[in-house]
Order: structure tokens, then sequence, then C-alpha cells
């Protein structure tokens, strides 16, 4: 290949992992640099491992947690941690054992390190720039905030990457989504992906990897780089990518799994690399105005149903699909969604659960309470985050308001790990999917920005957080 | 592993949503198991099911018009959101064998394919014509990429090249990338950096 030919971030990291390039009779052998595991989408994988008598070829480049179906129950001892269900008990301990025949590193019940999958690979340093990172898991996509190509996979999949370390994939197209300008105080990158899927729609990135670049993603710290990629998915995009910069390398330095001394230069000069090059083309160019976005809640059954919070519920009740939607949310066309009363607030998810996004709900709840008849769940992404915001205080800012301060998992973002809403009742979540039925059955879920969440958990409605960003300061 | 499929001739079952997810298809609480059989009974269980247990008369799966149908005629980008593989096993399970659209979500699309099961995308006038004609017989021809209708006009999909040979001949992928693995082996030895 012409080396002189400006190369995206997507096209440096993909051609550095060609094991064999595709042809029209073939994909490209795709090497991966990084597979996480958990419990839910590898027992078949490692059946038929068995069945077949392969090892997994890198051990070493495994990584294990646990995270979907366990409990987020508050326990003093993991001793005392019971899974919710006959088999979702038998689930986890399969992943022990499997892990354990298989030499696999899991960061099982007793880890400190233990968490969501996505939330403990950038913690752990695990995940780095231009690797290629896979996961039995659509929201992989988080780590591409690192310029990592990132990107979910089936169970088949799965049993592919232990056995060979590769997997066989045809080259994706490009998108990249510029965004320009500032945002303003109280609109958080959970808006800024909001806005895009609702602008894009849920298969505006089919067949594409995303570069979110622009003034607006530049200034954003690593967290919330991490909140845009996660979503990548929602618009239907294979991943999203953003460009290693000084924030990534101030992110990286230090921790336990990032090279040390002399190959920690020798990364961070690689990594600095990857951005793409002047006049690289894109297969698809979306422009989007940060200075203008504002918060941003769903309102309908998927993602890209997405208003501003002080929008009324738009009117396209000729599409069958649409209605059903509003049927199902109980929701009114020409309606604002501040009449909609909450039921259930729930912080946490891959998508929000890292310090910053316990940090920015408890600067709206301190001092505040929330509303009678409202639950809220705040589940911490990982134990070192829940060591790290009890450390500063901030489980007491959520106790004090009258939410509940869990262990970490995926809880409420999937109900099927004993956390669910009841059916009938209004979420505002800080997860990622609206579906039908997604945090339990006949759930309704509006997604939000931490920040929207508190804010409407005090209310009880659903409610613009920015009024008490205005009082706060 | 997958059964090979050349042709597929079967009455369709129509389902006009758009933005099907992975999530209605088989809901999460239902992934707790180790295994990848036996879950035909889930799929579209929150569709299918009233919440007493009861089968949900109106839904289509439980009409007695869909009974046999091999092929689902779903609305545009079907099979979004989660990638969870149950989902083409849960299709496959109840008896399905192939989703028509005018779209198909790329994990769902690449899960399907690794199972037999087949995600064809059509024109949008053949979508329309399908979703206005439920219960029609149409034969899905694999090996010539075609998917033709009562009337006898043929319309061809994009598929693949690669997985059109693999589902032709039942071929499983891995042992394909097993076949690599001297390849492998040296990019790992040759590559600059190691991860």
């Amino acid at each position: 290949m012409n080396s002189n030919v400006p190369k995206t971030l997507f096209e440096k990291v993909w051609s550095q992992h060609l094991v064999n390039d595709e042809t029209p009779a073939t994909p490209a052998i795709l090497y991966i640099d990084l597979h996480l595991i958990h419990e839910v989408t590898t027992p078949q994988a490692f059946t038929l491992l068995r069945e077949k008598g392969l090892p997994v070829r890198r051990p070493d480049l495994t990584l294990g947690t646990m995270d979907h179906s366990t409990p987020t129950t508050p326990v003093r001892s993991f001793k005392d941690l019971a899974v919710v269900g006959e088999s979702a008990a038998n689930q986890v301990v399969k992943m022990q054992q499997n892990c354990k025949e298989f030499g696999l590193q899991l960061h099982g019940f007793e880890s400190e390190f233990r968490g969501i999958v996505h939330v403990i690979g950038p913690e752990l340093g695990a995940t780095q720039p231009g690797k290629t990172i896979v996961c039995g898991d659509s929201h992989t996509s988080t780590h591409g905030a690192f310029g990592a190509l990132a990107f979910g996979i089936g169970t088949t999949e799965v049993g592919h990457v232990l056995a060979t370390q590769c997997l066989l994939q045809r080259k994706p197209k490009t998108l990249a989504i510029e965004v320009s300008g500032e945002l303003q105080p109280g609109v958080t990158a959970k808006d800024v992906i909001l806005a895009i899927i609702g602008e894009i729609g849920v298969d505006g990135g089919t067949g594409h990897v995303i570069e979110f670049r622009g003034a607006a993603i530049e200034a954003m710290s690593m967290e919330a780089r991490m909140t845009v990629c996660n979503m990548s998915i929602e618009a239907g995009a294979r991943a999203g990518m953003i460009a290693p910069d000084e924030t990534t390398i101030a992110y990286l330095k230090g921790r336990q799994m990032v090279p040390a001394g002399k190959t920690w230069n020798e990364a961070v000069a690689r990594w600095l690399d990857l951005r793409s090059d002047p006049g690289a083309e894109f297969d698809k160019t979306v422009s989007i105005n940060g200075d203008t976005l504002l918060p941003m809640v769903t309102f309908g059954t998927n993602p890209g149903m997405v208003i501003p919070v002080t929008d009324v519920v738009p009117d396209s009740t000729g599409d069958a699909s649409f209605r059903k939607a509003l049927d199902y949310m109980q929701i009114t066309p020409g309606k604002p969604l501040s009449q909609s009363r909450v039921d259930v607030v729930f912080v946490g998810s891959c998508t929000n659960s890292r310090i910053s996004d316990l940090q920015q709900a408890a600067d709206i709840l301190g001092g505040r309470k929330v509303a009678d008849g409202v639950r809220m769940l705040v589940v911490p992404g990982s134990q070192q985050i829940k060591k790290e915001a009890e450390s500063i205080g901030l489980d007491r800012i959520f106790v004090e308001a009258g939410a509940e301060w869990r262990e970490s998992g995926c809880s409420m973002c999937l109900g099927m790990n004993g956390d669910t809403v009841p059916s009938g009742q209004l979420s505002v979540s800080t997860s990622n999917r609206n579906f039908e039925g997604r945090q339990g059955i006949g759930a309704r879920t509006i997604l939000a920005s931490p920040m929207t969440a508190a804010a409407s958990a005090i209310e009880g409605h659903v409610a613009d957080p920015r009024p008490y960003l205005q009082v706060a300061s | 592993m997958i059964q090979a499929i050349h042709q597929l001739v079967s009455r369709t079952a129509v389902m006009p949503a758009t933005d099907v997810d992975t999530d209605q298809i088989i809901p999460a609480r239902f992934l707790t198991t180790t295994s990848r059989e036996g879950l035909g009974s889930k799929l579209f269980h929150d569709w299918r099911y009233e919440s007493d247990g009861s089968e949900n008369a109106d839904f289509l799966l439980n009409r007695p018009e869909s009974a046999g149908c091999q092929i689902l005629v779903a609305g545009h980008n079907f099979g979004c959101g989660s990638s969870r593989e149950h989902a083409p096993w849960a299709l496959l399970d109840y008896g399905l064998r192939a989703v028509i659209s005018t779209e198909i979500a790329d994990i769902f699309r690449s899960n399907s394919l690794k199972n037999g099961f087949l995600p064809i995308v059509v024109d949008d006038e053949t979508h329309k014509w399908l979703l206005e004609n439920p219960g029609c017989e149409v034969t899905i021809d694999v090996e010539q990429s075609t998917i033709t209708l009562p009337s006898g006009q043929s319309a061809s999909f994009p598929i693949d090249e690669f997985a059109r040979y693999c589902l032709i001949e039942g071929i499983d992928q891995l042992g394909f990338l097993q076949n690599h693995s001297d390849a492998i082996q040296q990019f790992e030895e040759t590559r600059t950096w190691k991860p």
C-alpha cells in the first residue's frame, strides 16, 4: 500500500492487525490484541473448545470479569453474595470453572478489580490505543475512546478468538462525526451521543466505524469519551473511535497493565501517531454543532427517539412503529416529558457509572432529597470506582438523599441479575437502551445523563438539570 | 457444525415493525443459560405471551397461518442492539431459517451466517410487495443469491462470497482460521510491537 496516502485512525489500526488481507473470495484475518470475556456470552464457546480439544491460544491476551448476571446487593463479604436464580448461579460457577480450566485471568467476586467489563478494561490499563479489542458484548465500542478498534462479537466468534486469537472480518466503511464548538453547562457526553443518534438514526452507522472528532470531543475527559463511544452501537455502528491525545496519555500513565519506562515512551510515540492524517478521506461525514446542544432525553423505545428535555414529544403517529412505541411508553405526542411521573431512577451501566458520572449526579443531589415514591439506585461501574466514591463521600450524599448505594455490576441496565424496574413503571436511566422490557418486563425507560437523572429523582418527574447548576454557582 | 443450505422454499410470516432489537427476539433474562439449545420457546417471549403466561393470540407467530413458516419478513433494521447470539439460536430452534428485510444489523447478520440462519436484504420494492402479501411462497436460492416471488419474478440479494460458500458447503469458519495457524504465528513473531 502507498504509505503517502493519508490514512484514517481506523485504517491505521486495521492495517496493523492484518494477518491476511481480504480478497473478493475471503474476508481479512484480523489479529485481536485483547479479548475481554464475561459470564453470559462465553459458556457455549468454552463448550466448543472442549468438544474440539482446543486450548486458548493466548490466555495472556484474555481477561475475564463477572458483571451481567451478578447481583449488586450491598454485602459485607462477597461470600454472602447470593446470585439471583439457579441458572444465573450456574452460569457464574461455569465462568469460574472455565477460566480455571483454560488458565485465564478472572476478576471474580473476591477481586477488588471486578466490575463492568467495559469499565475495568480502561481502569486496569488493559485498554490501550491502537489495540484491537473484542468482547461478546455490543458495548465493546466503549474502548474506542482510546483509539482502539473495539467491537462486539457473538459467541461463535468468542470461540474463534479463544482458539486462534483472530477473527474473519470484512473491512467496514468509515464515518466521521465532527462535533464542533463547546458544550454548555449541564450538557454532557451522554447528551452529545443521544443527539447524534437522534440525528443519524439507530441504523445511521450500520456497516461503518465512526470516528468522533472536533473541538467538543477533544475537550472531553476520557470518561466522557467512553460514554460517547459506548453508544456507537446504538447508531448501528460497528465501532466508535477517538484519536489518542495528551488526555489519553495522562489517563493511562501509571495504570497497572500499561508499559513502563522506555517501553512507555515508545508506546506514547506510537499512540500519538495514530490520529487520522490530514486529508484522510472518510466514506461519510456528519457535522454537529456542540454549542447549541441541550440535555437530551428519549421518549420512545429506541435511543434514536430522543428530544431536548425542554421540547414536547413529536407527533409522527402516522408511522405504526412510532405509534406502537408511544403506546408502550404511555406518552402523549405534543406534551412535554416533564408531565411524566417517574418511579425509578438508575445511575449506572457501562455508559455512565464512572467516577465523574457519579460526581455529576452527586453535585445535583447534594443536600437534597429523592422525591417521595421514587426509588433511586446508584451502581458504580467497578469495585475500584466504589472505593474511590466512598473515599470522597459520594456514597453518603446518595444515601442521605434517599438513594441506594450498591456493589458494582450491570444492574438495572438489562434486568437479568435481580435489579429490575417493575412492569408499567417509568424509569429515568443513565444506561444505553430504552428497548421494550430492557429493564424488566413492561418497564418503560427514558435514557438521560447522570445530571438529568439526578434532577428527575429530586422532582419526581423528568427534569432539566440546568436550574440546579445555576443555584449551585 | 452448521447445516448446509442451498435453497429454502417456504411461506412467509410478516412482522412489519421496524428496528426490532435482539432484546425483543430474546429478552436478557433468558441469557443465563449455558447451552445453545432449546431457546425457541423464549423467541419473542414478551410479545408472544401475556403476563399470566398464556399465548397472545394476536401475535404473528401464534396465528394459525404462521404455522410452518420458515421465512420471517421483517421491517427495516432487524436485529439491532445487543450482540447476543442467542437471537439466531432462538429463531432457528423455533423453526425459522431466514429473515428478509431492507436492512439487517451488523452483529446479528454475522451471528446468523455462522449458524446457517439467512439474513436477506432486498430492495424496497420487493420488500414492500412481501409486506403486502403475507403467507406467499418464496424461494431463497443461496447459490444464485436470488429470491423468487410466486409471480416468478426474481430479485438478487447481496451476500458475502465467503459466507455464501460456507452456507452452501455447511462449513464451520473456525476450521478456515485454524488452517492459517502458521500465518497467525508468523504475525505474532514479526509484528513491530507486542500487545
